[in-house]
C-alpha cells in the first residue's frame, strides 16, 4: 500500500479532490454508455417483437384493413 | 481468405459471434480496468514530480489512447465502405462513434483536472490538446452527419468519406507533443522503448489500458447488435431470433 490510513488514500496529500473528481466522471459517464446502450437493444428488440407478434397473429387484431389472399382464376 | 471477408459482412454471423464473445470482453476486460486502477490508485509509488495527482493517469491514458485508436478504427471501416460496400463496416462507424466522443470528452476532462495541480492550469490552446478537442468535434461531426441523411447508401458513402478526411488529425495529435511546444508531456508508452517509468506504475498502467480495450469491444458488440436489428429487422432470421429470445 502507498498510503498509511484510508484518510491519506483518500486526501492523497491534497491532491484527493482532482483525483477522486477524475475517477467519479469516468466510471459515470463509462456506466451511462453501457446502460445506454443495453437499453437501447432491449427496446429495439421490444419493438420487434411488438411487430412481428402482431403481424403473426391477425386474428388479435383490432378491426382494420384485412389482406386476403385470392386466388383469381387461371383460365 | 475471401470466404472470412464474405462471412464477416454477414450481420447475421457477425450477430452470432458477437453474442458469444461478448460476455469474455466485458468481465475480462472489466477485471482487468479494475485490477489497473485499484494497484494504480493504492500500490503505485507516489510521483517524485507529480506526487499523487499523477494517479489520475491510469484513466487518463488508457482514455486518450481509446480515442484516437477508435477514430483510427473507424477510418478503416470508412475505406471498406467505400471501397467494398460492406453494410457491416458502415454499421461499426455509427455504433462506435458516441462510444469514442465520449472517450474523447473523458480524455479532455481528466487532462483539465490533472493540468490544474500540476500546471497551474485547467486548459490552454496549445497543440495536444487542442488537435484533441478536434477530435471530439470530429466525433460530433460523424454522428451529427450520420443522422442528417436518411438515405442508408448515401449516408454511409457520406460518413465515410467525413471519417477519412478527419484521420488527418491523428498524426497531429500523436507528435504534437514533438512538433510543438507543448504543456503536455510526451508519449508514456513507446512501441520501441522501454517506459520510462518503473515498472509498478506502467504494469497497472497497461492494465488499464488493455481492460478498456476489451470494454470498448463488448461495447462495440452490443451497439453493433442493435444497428444490426434495426437495420434487418425485415429479414427472416431477425424476427426468428427476436420472436426466440421472447420466450
Amino acid at each position: 500500500m502507498a498510503f498509511d490510513s484510508l484518510g491519506a488514500f483518500i486526501a492523497m496529500e491534497g491532491h484527493g479532490p482532482y483525483v477522486w473528481t477524475c475517477y467519479f466522471v469516468f466510471f459515470l459517464l463509462m456506466g451511462a454508455i453501457s446502460l445506454w446502450s443495453l437499453r437501447q437493444r432491449r427496446f429495439v428488440i421490444e419493438q420487434q417483437r411488438r411487430r412481428t407478434g402482431s403481424r403473426a397473429m391477425p386474428d388479435n387484431s383490432p378491426a382494420g384493413a384485412n389482406f386476403t389472399r385470392i386466388e383469381p382464376s387461371q383460365d | 481468405m475471401w470466404q472470412i471477408f464474405h462471412k464477416l459482412g454477414s450481420p447475421k454471423w457477425f450477430f452470432g459471434i458477437a453474442s458469444k464473445l461478448m460476455p469474455w470482453l466485458l468481465w475480462v476486460g472489466a477485471a482487468m480496468l479494475v485490477a489497473g486502477i485499484v494497484w494504480g490508485l493504492g500500490f503505485a509509488p507516489k510521483d517524485y514530480l507529480q506526487g499523487n495527482s499523477y494517479r489520475i493517469i491510469f484513466i487518463h491514458v488508457p482514455a486518450a489512447f481509446l480515442a484516437q485508436s477508435v477514430y483510427i478504427m473507424m477510418a478503416v471501416a470508412g475505406l471498406v465502405t467505400l471501397v467494398w460496400r460492406m453494410k457491416l463496416a458502415d454499421v461499426f462507424v455509427r455504433a462506435v462513434a458516441p462510444v469514442g466522443a465520449i472517450l474523447t470528452f473523458l480524455a479532455l476532462f481528466t487532462g483539465a483536472v490533472w493540468g490544474k495541480p500540476t500546471w497551474g492550469t485547467w486548459w490552454i490552446w496549445d497543440a495536444r490538446l487542442t488537435s484533441m478537442l478536434i477530435l471530439l468535434f470530429l466525433y460530433f461531426g460523424v454522428m451529427a452527419l450520420g443522422a442528417a441523411i436518411s438515405d442508408e447508401k448515401s449516408s454511409a458513402r457520406a460518413v465515410a468519406v467525413l471519417v477519412l478526411v478527419g484521420v488527418v488529425n491523428i498524426p497531429i495529435i500523436k507528435y504534437s507533443v514533438e512538433w510543438w511546444n507543448t504543456l503536455h508531456q510526451p508519449a508514456t508508452f513507446k512501441l520501441t522503448e522501454k517506459p520510462s517509468m518503473p515498472a509498478e506504475m506502467w504494469v497497472p498502467l497497461l492494465l488499464s489500458v488493455l481492460g478498456l480495450y476489451l470494454i470498448f469491444g463488448w461495447l462495440a458488440c452490443l451497439r453493433m447488435q442493435t444497428e444490426i436489428l434495426v437495420r434487418e429487422g425485415r429479414t427472416r432470421w431477425v424476427k426468428e431470433l427476436v420472436q426466440a429470445r421472447g420466450n
